[in-house]
């Protein structure tokens, strides 16, 4: 199976970059775009055929390595 | 004492620190493999700025997996004194051996200048030869300074005194004008719980000299070597 992991700063964090990039989509005329946040994305290829063991998998990885949970949070898809 | 100063795969500030504990502090000095597992009979630890690993991920977050870390973990656990600088804050982060993250500076570009640091605790090893209040004028260069904790962890670091370095104005205080990227409450470096291990992100090393723009991070290496050579005095005294 695979998952998605997207990881993003938490809501309550500044995050500088999407804030940049929302002043230019300002810039370029975008007032409907109200704001941005920048984040990651991996996929994982897993060995596993089940959804929950990939989510399962998925999760651990994510709060070991993949997000860091002072400032990050994630969410997870798999198929 | 001996330092033992750590290389990671992109750690690029290894040879000024070296250069100051062994040539203007005239200490015994080893560099330590990323790859090593044992600390050499180094007194004391550095993990060096730079871009450990390439910085991939997170900065300092692959770091945390070099063989040596695990040499590190056990000495700081045992009370050895660790300072991170720069690139090796951010890894002791990543760690864990230190509370809080770092976040892009406020204003997303890369500072590379002096700024001004208010000395708030002076009974840690890397500040015990500093004054209370003291302001130190040292450079830095990153572009991920900006120091977060989230308001509950913040809280319990200020309350146990564990900020030891705040970004000021030349005459001691804090202004968010003179804070060059953004850290909450101007934090500049912070302490363990135990007080042994330190990460700052102003660079102590390039500021020994006065050939180099001023000799502030003296006072850096003076505390470790100071508080070293009294534990010694200490254990001599004891009646065997």
């Amino acid at each position: 199976m695979r998952a998605r992991v997207f990881v993003t700063l938490k809501p309550s964090v500044f995050d500088p970059q999407g804030r940049t990039i929302a002043e230019a989509l300002h810039s370029l005329g975008y007032a409907n775009v109200d704001d941005v946040r920048q984040g990651k994305y991996f996929e994982l290829d897993l060995q596993t055929e089940e959804a929950s063991a990939a989510r399962k998998i998925a999760a651990e990885v994510a709060d070991k390595v993949l997000a860091n949970p002072v400032i990050e949070s994630y969410k997870i898809e798999v198929d | 004492m001996k330092f033992g100063v750590v290389v990671f795969p992109g750690s690029n500030c290894d040879e000024d620190a070296f250069h100051a504990a062994k040539d203007v502090f005239g200490q015994d000095a080893e560099y330590l493999w990323h790859k090593d597992t044992a600390l050499k009979g180094a007194d004391v630890v550095i993990l060096p700025g730079g871009f450990a690993h390439g910085d991939y991920l997170r900065t300092g977050a692959m770091a945390r997996f070099s063989p040596i870390m695990g040499a590190v973990r056990g000495f700081a656990e045992r009370g050895g004194p660790v300072l991170g600088i720069c690139n090796g804050f951010q890894i002791l982060l990543e760690a864990g051996l230190l509370p809080g993250a770092m976040l892009r500076n406020r204003g997303l570009k890369y500072r590379c200048e002096h700024v001004h640091l208010r000395v708030e605790q002076t009974d840690t090893p890397f500040t015990a030869a500093a004054v209370a209040g003291q302001v130190l004028r040292i450079p830095i260069g990153h572009g991920e300074g900006n120091y977060f904790a989230p308001a509950d962890m913040l809280e319990a670091i200020e309350r146990n005194r564990q900020v030891l370095l705040r970004y000021t104005d030349p005459h001691g205080k804090v202004d968010e004008a003179w804070n060059p990227n953004g850290s909450v409450n101007a934090v500049a470096g912070v302490c363990n719980e135990a007080r042994n291990v330190v990460g700052m992100m102003p660079h102590p090393e390039r500021a020994c000299e006065a050939l180099l723009g001023g000799v502030d991070g003296r006072a850096v290496f003076e505390s470790v070597i100071t508080t070293f050579r009294l534990a010694d005095l200490r254990r001599a005294q004891v009646p065997a």
